[in-house]
């Protein structure tokens, strides 16, 4: 390997990588309130990763949609769940439905199938942030992966959000980011579906006494 | 064969046998002065080791002959590695005989060895021991697989002065998958040298231990070597891990002689940072549960998979 990559390619790699990374150190998380810490550190390398990106390309709008991310991602959407979670008064271990090894295996796997699902499209594509197209739909198989092996609805809508960050780094990579529009109103979205399932979970709560989501799969009221 | 590459062949394997027991020294002195305890000697393991060779050896009345060839083979083992490694020059006539699969499996040689001498005895605790210490093996042997099929990956050659050879020549860069390979081979290197998270070297509790477990029944001699062993060991890994990770300042092919003269002070700064890295680790984190251990090496071997793939993403 004797080519070297750009500085900012390389920076760029390496966010991308620091990225993998946290969504399956979220994955292997056992509690709620280092998941939201781990949450916020995802956004902060999203948006640094976004400003390498504009300055490596020279895309003013990119400034906006990662100073849109620190502000949403980073301070906003983490201070809402802290307080969700104080008010819920729920500091519990997270529970998952298989064990964490195994959750982490078929990480892995999912990791594989996504690079290999990019990489006919990076081929093809000549953008600085091509190689990362791979990394960012791992980082949305993996939140999706957590969205199903979670049984509490807090980490499922944690999954849910870094999903989104998932989305918003394949945007970047694939093709520079969204149009202004999009993108604002995607993170209006987020914003809201937060403060809507944020009364979600105190009607959840109030109805089953627990904020686990399996009591949902019940139809009926007795059996 | 040069007579440079056999110079350098002999002066690694006298430069690992000596300072392995200071190393050792070293990491003990360090974590003794980050816990606010007074430090034991730097010189202290080479004082035990040459006071158990002093000693007059005592075996069990059943011990079969396994029991006493054990030390010799680790020992053995050990020196093999040790040879491998490049840790000074990568101009080495020796190296070529194994390659990174080889290494690992001339450690596992050793486990392999002092796990059936445990049992040989036949008392629970060495029993124990060998258990333990084959779960933990059985874990950290894939992950360290992938360590080395990531480094093989970027260099086109699973052998080791081939692999320190192209890692040195690179422009410097930053390289994801090396980081992640980094964290992933300190995490098996923790595991394998029987240190904090996984085990731990200075207890003798019956409940925790894993490698002590192991050496109970020996005495003298045979104790020296396997001291003397396992200081190699953690001398060999860290060597392994200088060399695929901070490779500057080692003798490439082709270099004179008179390099060496940098080389080996070079090696000597880096473990000597090393040692304090390691000190550190063990102090800031608490031994976990035997039951712990499989998400521990669990993670270090998605690490080290994680590497490899980046490798095959972003190129290196």
């Amino acid at each position: 390997m004797t080519t070297t990559l750009p500085l900012f390619a390389q920076l760029i790699n390496l966010f991308a990588a620091i990225l993998l990374l946290l969504s399956f150190a979220m994955l292997a998380q056992r509690r709620v309130l280092s998941l939201i810490d781990l949450f916020a550190a995802q956004g902060l390398a999203l948006a640094t990763s976004t400003v390498i990106v504009a300055y490596a390309t020279k895309q003013p709008h990119l400034y906006f949609s990662a100073a849109l991310t620190l502000i949403l991602k980073v301070i906003l959407l983490p201070w809402i769940l802290h307080r969700l979670i104080r008010k819920l008064d729920v500091k519990w271990d997270v529970e998952q439905l298989i064990n964490i090894p195994t959750t982490m295996l078929v990480g892995i796997v999912l990791v594989v199938f996504a690079f290999n699902l990019a990489s006919p499209i990076s081929q093809l594509a000549s953008t600085v942030t091509r190689a990362t197209l791979g990394i960012a739909m791992a980082c949305v198989m993996l939140s999706f992966l957590m969205m199903i092996t979670r049984r509490k609805a807090i980490p499922q809508v944690i999954g849910f959000l870094s999903m989104e960050n998932g989305l918003f780094f394949a945007a970047t990579s694939a093709t520079y980011g969204m149009p202004m529009v999009v993108e604002l109103g995607i993170a209006l979205d987020v914003l809201v579906g937060m403060l809507i399932l944020g009364v979600f979970f105190f009607q959840i709560r109030e109805q089953f006494d627990s904020l686990d989501l399996q009591h949902l799969e019940k139809l009926k009221e007795s059996e | 064969m040069s007579a440079t590459g056999l110079l350098s062949q002999l002066l690694q394997l006298a430069i690992a046998l000596a300072l392995a027991p200071l190393l050792v020294g070293w990491v003990n002195q360090c974590r003794a002065w980050l816990q606010n305890k007074s430090a034991p000697s730097l010189l202290l393991p080479y004082r035990t080791i040459r006071k158990l060779f002093l000693k007059d050896a005592v075996v069990a009345s059943n011990a079969s002959p396994l029991f006493r060839l054990m030390p010799y083979i680790v020992f053995g083992a050990m020196c093999c590695a040790a040879a491998i490694v490049p840790s000074l020059a990568t101009d080495l006539p020796f190296a070529y005989a194994a390659d990174a699969i080889a290494l690992v499996g001339l450690f596992a040689l050793a486990r392999v060895f002092i796990a059936l001498a445990a049992m040989d005895i036949g008392t629970s605790f060495g029993t124990m021991g060998a258990r333990r210490e084959m779960f933990v093996g059985f874990l950290a042997e894939p992950a360290l697989l992938m360590v080395f099929f990531t480094a093989s990956l970027i260099s086109g050659s699973t052998s080791l002065p081939t692999i320190v050879d192209t890692l040195a020549h690179r422009e410097l860069a930053i390289y994801p998958s090396l980081a992640l390979a980094g964290v992933a081979f300190t995490m098996v290197s923790l595991a394998e040298n029987a240190r904090i998270p996984v085990d731990n070297p200075a207890t003798h509790l019956e409940l925790t231990m894993i490698h002590e477990a192991m050496v109970l029944e020996y005495s003298a001699r045979h104790l020296a070597l396997i001291e003397w062993a396992s200081a190699l060991k953690l001398f060999n890994y860290s060597c392994i891990g200088v060399a695929l990770f901070v490779p500057f300042g080692i003798v490439v092919e082709g270099a004179d002689w008179l390099a060496m003269l940098g080389a080996a002070p070079a090696l000597i700064a880096k473990l000597v940072v090393g040692g304090f890295a390691l000190a550190l680790i063990e102090t800031l984190s608490a031994k976990m549960r035997i039951f712990r251990a499989p998400e521990f090496l669990g993670t270090a071997f998605l690490l080290a998979v994680l590497a490899m793939l980046v490798t095959q993403l972003l190129g290196g």
